[in-house]
């Protein structure tokens, strides 16, 4: 059925388009969106802020201690990580597992169960980020094998793990450079807050189906 | 109601205070959070002369991007298909649900599913289809089609959704709380998510470049759906395809800056394929329904192709004066405010729905924001005069079906009276000599005169003024 | 829209008195002709003008437009201004005509007709570059600028400049300036019920001002607020700019 409406579709088109001149489009209102390094944090930090989105910079290796730090009164049993990434082998190292104020580092995955049942029951995860975007203040994840796409989405309390000097000004920026066109993952996403939503009479509510709670740390 | 006819329910929207007031409220401070976005009128100009150019450039190339978003995407390993009308689209939708055994969906917000009418043939196929966006999902509660493009349920305040959810969902307290309003449906929801045998989504921009498919959303609903279930369909107008990945950052800056004054939604989901080896989580199929229904009809008129530049941001309602009064449901149509009023006429025909293009008072204050700039002011005007054509002979569908014999006569007099100065000289000292005796509550002048007072003829008209105090005729 | 650039003053000009102009308040229409003789123009009044076309237009109309606007070409062919004391009919005739027409034998000339149309407030700032010396008794008014005036011909600033150079005049601004009337030519009783939910709101905006009068460069939408106002017994009156402002600056005998 497909292929016959299809075809029956295209020679529309095909027909019916009218030939016009080549549409150029100018794109200098955004790559000339330029800010140094210090205003790109400070504008990602507030942009993430404004709705709702905690910040914390902390020094290139002290961001499990300043996350240990968050995390110490908060009552969590388990923190969701993925082992085998950048993030989650550090935490593996450097993870305080005797202190009992702290929750458990729990694998994303474990064989032979269905990611779904774990993640659903989470109640934080941590990720880390491909890098962050000053104008809108978005994070750009890429989720992997290792580290799946629900563990940004499910659990009530979303960890990203951004450092400072991949942040770009613009994604239009980012995509260029990055050079995505020429290989895109099966997911690719931005985050710019936690999960809200405004349909009751425009009441700002967070949480609605994704994270409630994201903190961001930035180090540099 | 047999035809559709937005006077009679505009007329009865227009003296529902409550409604007026819920609308009113809204789309103030709608526009108020638009403007705020841009402050800079240059980069205002800049960015939407970019976002037009980018659209137009997608519709100019519309043929070549579809096949090539379809080899992008069979690539990917996203499966292609294609639908002329929305019956098929259902079907198809249909057929893919049957191959895989799925009984449950869940939806995220799609006007083309709504559109399609997809939720009422599943139901008739028993197959569940619940709607994830909390705005789709009240509607659905309470069995309303949406009211508004980005804010579905913006017609109701608190206290009504606040009866509706604690009537329908079994359990739920009644509470005027938004949070705990938005918590209620989290809970029922996340297990429907967790069990829903596949996930529909609509698409807001289509890359051709690289087979992505993309969607913006806060709630995260979007992500659930593409994400949880085994199965994922995406369906989609023709006309959402746009060439290159780099066109699509200054789309979703022009949409949600337009739409509700956001620098960005909470997500933008950017999809390029199933579930690939290794991966544990993420659809194992994903399906792109690629739907007609009167497109490419459209896209072959160099002037009304222009309708199809939309991004669905909801701004041209939000500024629409006549919108604000009447709100969505008024329109009886899936797509309310400027943009259905000339999108509906060519979807549906001039026949049907030739209603729409002349409710409106021409004021142009869509146009002045639409990110994609159409110039919705001028293609209400086509549709007038398509909808009242003589002769009926043009690609859109229903041309001349609104004349009327009365008013055409009417118009033929008025073109004798003033296509000749001698006739209109002497027509118009008739008038100013006997025009106001003209009974007021007669109609058409008793629309006018119900609520305001009748026009009066001056004693001399200026022709007689002029003539008299020596202004030279050439 | 493009700035549009001005030309120099002329010595002679035609003016368009427009169709509800012409019946309903011709005083504008002879204000707007005084307006411009008193800057020392020669004013041109062709006698056989009629309509610009518009009410047919909006309505999908374009043959019966089409006809009157033809009739209308030949009677303005000397290459000087066309002033129009409407923003809703000077956007018919500067912007419509051209679409009107494409394809046309008589394109050129409502092409060229289509570039010598401004607005009366419009060619009062920018070509005559008026200075008004105010004569008249302090009054407080507020200003109702069309949708035509200024969404398609861009004219936000110029009655507001017109008006601010009478120093007796105090200018309250509308709460929600920027919104349609209501009135839309036929919408208006074709539609009469949204259309006179929108007069009501804007005659309510109109008397939270406390202005004695209301002052529009649209015919029509002057009729809409008016009517509504005085259906409500409102004490408050409405005066096209023309009229306004050549009875504010002249020395009545
Ligand atoms: S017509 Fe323009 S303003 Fe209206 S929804 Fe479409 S893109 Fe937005």
């Amino acid at each position: 059925m497909s292929e016959q409406h299809r075809s029956r579709i295209m020679e529309r088109l095909r027909t019916g388009v009218p030939p016009t001149a080549p549409v150029e489009s100018d794109f200098s209102v955004i790559s000339e969106k330029q800010w140094p390094l210090s205003e790109r944090l400070l504008r990602l930090r507030q942009r993430l802020e404004s709705v709702n989105g905690r910040v914390h910079e902390c020094g290139r290796d002290a961001w499990v201690a300043e996350l240990q730090k968050l995390l110490a009164g908060r009552k969590l049993k388990a923190l969701m990580y993925a082992p085998g990434t950048e993030v989650g082998d550090e935490l593996d190292e450097s993870w305080d597992r005797s202190d009992s104020a702290l929750p458990a580092l729990l694998p994303a995955l474990e064989p032979d169960t269905d990611i779904r049942e774990r993640v659903f029951q989470a109640e934080a995860a941590v990720t880390g980020t491909l890098g962050g975007i000053a104008d809108t203040g978005s994070l750009m994840l890429w989720p992997t094998a290792k580290e799946p796409r629900l563990m940004s989405l499910a659990p009530p309390l979303h960890i990203a793990l951004l450092d400072a000097d991949r942040i770009y000004n613009t994604f239009w920026e980012a995509i260029n450079q990055q050079r995505w066109a020429e290989d895109m993952p099966t997911n690719a996403l931005l985050i710019s807050g936690p999960s809200k939503t405004a349909d009751i009479e425009q009441q700002l509510s967070y949480g609605v189906h994704g994270p409630r709670e994201l903190i961001v740390l930035i180090r540099s | 109601m047999s035809q559709a006819d937005f006077r009679g329910a505009a007329s009865v929207a227009v003296g529902d205070v409550q409604l007026r007031g819920n609308f009113r409220r809204a789309m103030d401070g709608l526009m108020e959070k638009r403007a705020a976005q841009f402050t800079d009128a240059d980069e205002e100009g800049r960015l939407r002369a970019l976002g037009e150019s980018i659209r137009s450039r997608s519709l100019a190339r519309l043929p070549e991007l579809l096949e090539k978003l379809e080899a992008s995407c069979k690539r990917n390993g996203i499966q292609v298909h294609w639908a002329e009308t929305t019956a098929d689209a259902n079907q198809t939708v249909m057929d893919i649900l049957k191959n895989r055994g799925a009984r449950t969906l869940v939806k995220g917000k799609s006007m083309v599913s709504e559109e399609m009418e997809l939720n009422h043939f599943l139901e008739a196929e028993g197959i569940e289809a619940l709607e994830s966006d909390l705005g789709e999902y009240i509607i659905q509660l309470a069995g309303e089609m949406p009211s508004h493009i980005v804010m579905p349920v913006i017609h109701r305040n608190t206290g009504q959704i606040a009866e509706l959810m604690e009537q329908k969902i079994e359990g739920a307290p009644y509470t005027e709380d938004a949070d705990e309003l938005c918590q209620i449906a989290r809970k029922v929801l996340r297990e429907k998510f967790y069990r829903a045998d596949a996930g529909v989504s609509g698409v807001n921009f289509a890359v051709a470049e690289t087979g992505t498919l993309c969607l913006v959303e806060n709630e995260g609903n979007g992500r659930m759906s593409t994400t949880a279930p085994r199965t994922h369909i995406a369906v989609m107008g023709i006309e959402k395809v746009v060439e290159h990945l780099q066109d699509v950052p200054p789309l979703l800056s022009l949409l949600t800056r337009s739409a509700t004054g956001q620098h960005i939604t909470t997500y933008f989901n950017m999809i390029s394929s199933p579930r690939r080896p290794g991966e544990v989580d993420g659809p194992e199929e994903v399906h792109l329904v690629l739907l007609d229904n009167g497109r490419s009809r459209i896209v072959s008129d160099p002037e009304l192709k222009a309708t199809l530049r939309c991004i669905r941001c909801g701004a041209c309602m939000n500024h629409c004066p006549v919108y604000t009064r009447v709100g969505g449901h008024a329109y009886q149509a899936v797509i309310p405010g400027p943009i259905g009023k000339i999108l509906t006429p060519q979807l549906q025909g001039l026949d049907e729905r030739g209603d729409l293009p002349f409710g409106s008072t021409l004021c142009n204050a869509c146009v002045e924001v639409c990110p994609v700039k159409i110039p919705i002011v001028e293609l209400l005007l086509r549709l007038r005069a398509e909808a009242n054509s003589p002769t009926g002979d043009s690609s859109v569908k229903g041309s001349g079906a609104k004349r009327d014999k009365t008013e055409a006569l009417l118009w033929s007099g008025w073109q004798r009276m003033h296509a000749s100065g001698k006739l209109y000289n002497s027509l118009s000292r008739v008038l100013a000599k006997t025009g106001n005796l003209a009974p007021g509550f007669m109609p058409p002048l008793s629309g006018w005169t119900a609520t305001r007072t009748k026009p009066r003829f001056a004693s001399q008209t200026l022709h007689q003024l002029a003539r008299k105090r020596g202004v030279p005729d050439e | 829209m493009p700035d549009r650039i001005y030309p120099s003053q002329p010595e002679s000009v035609y003016f368009y008195g427009t169709c509800l102009v012409d019946l309903f308040y011709p005083d504008a229409g002879m204000a707007g002709i005084e307006l411009l003789k008193r800057e020392g123009l020669q004013v041109i009044f062709p006698q056989d003008q009629s309509c610009c076309g518009q009410p047919a237009y909006n309505s999908g109309y374009r043959e019966e437009a089409r006809a009157v606007v033809r009739s209308q070409l030949a009677l303005f062919s000397k290459p000087i201004p066309i002033i129009v004391p409407s923003g809703s009919c000077a956007s018919m005739m500067r912007n419509r005509f051209p679409d009107l027409f494409e394809g046309d034998p008589d394109e050129s000339k409502a092409v060229a007709l289509s570039g010598r149309v401004f607005e009366l407030t419009e060619f009062l700032v920018h070509v005559l570059e008026v200075d008004l010396v105010d004569l008249g008794p302090p009054v407080n008014v507020t200003w109702h600028g069309s949708c035509s005036m200024q969404r398609e011909m861009g004219l936000r600033e110029e009655p507001r400049q017109l008006l601010q150079q009478l120093n007796q005049v105090q200018l309250t601004p509308l709460e929600r300036e920027r919104e349609c009337c209501g009135f839309g030519g036929t919408f208006s009783v074709k539609l009469p019920e949204i259309s006179s939910a929108m007069a009501k709101d804007k005659a309510d905006d109109v008397r939270r001002t406390g202005a004695q009068i209301l002052i529009s460069g649209d015919c029509g939408c002057m009729m809409n607020i008016k009517g509504t106002l005085e259906q409500d017994g409102a004490p408050v009156t409405a005066k096209h700019i023309a009229q306004f402002l050549w009875e504010r600056t002249h020395e009545s005998g």
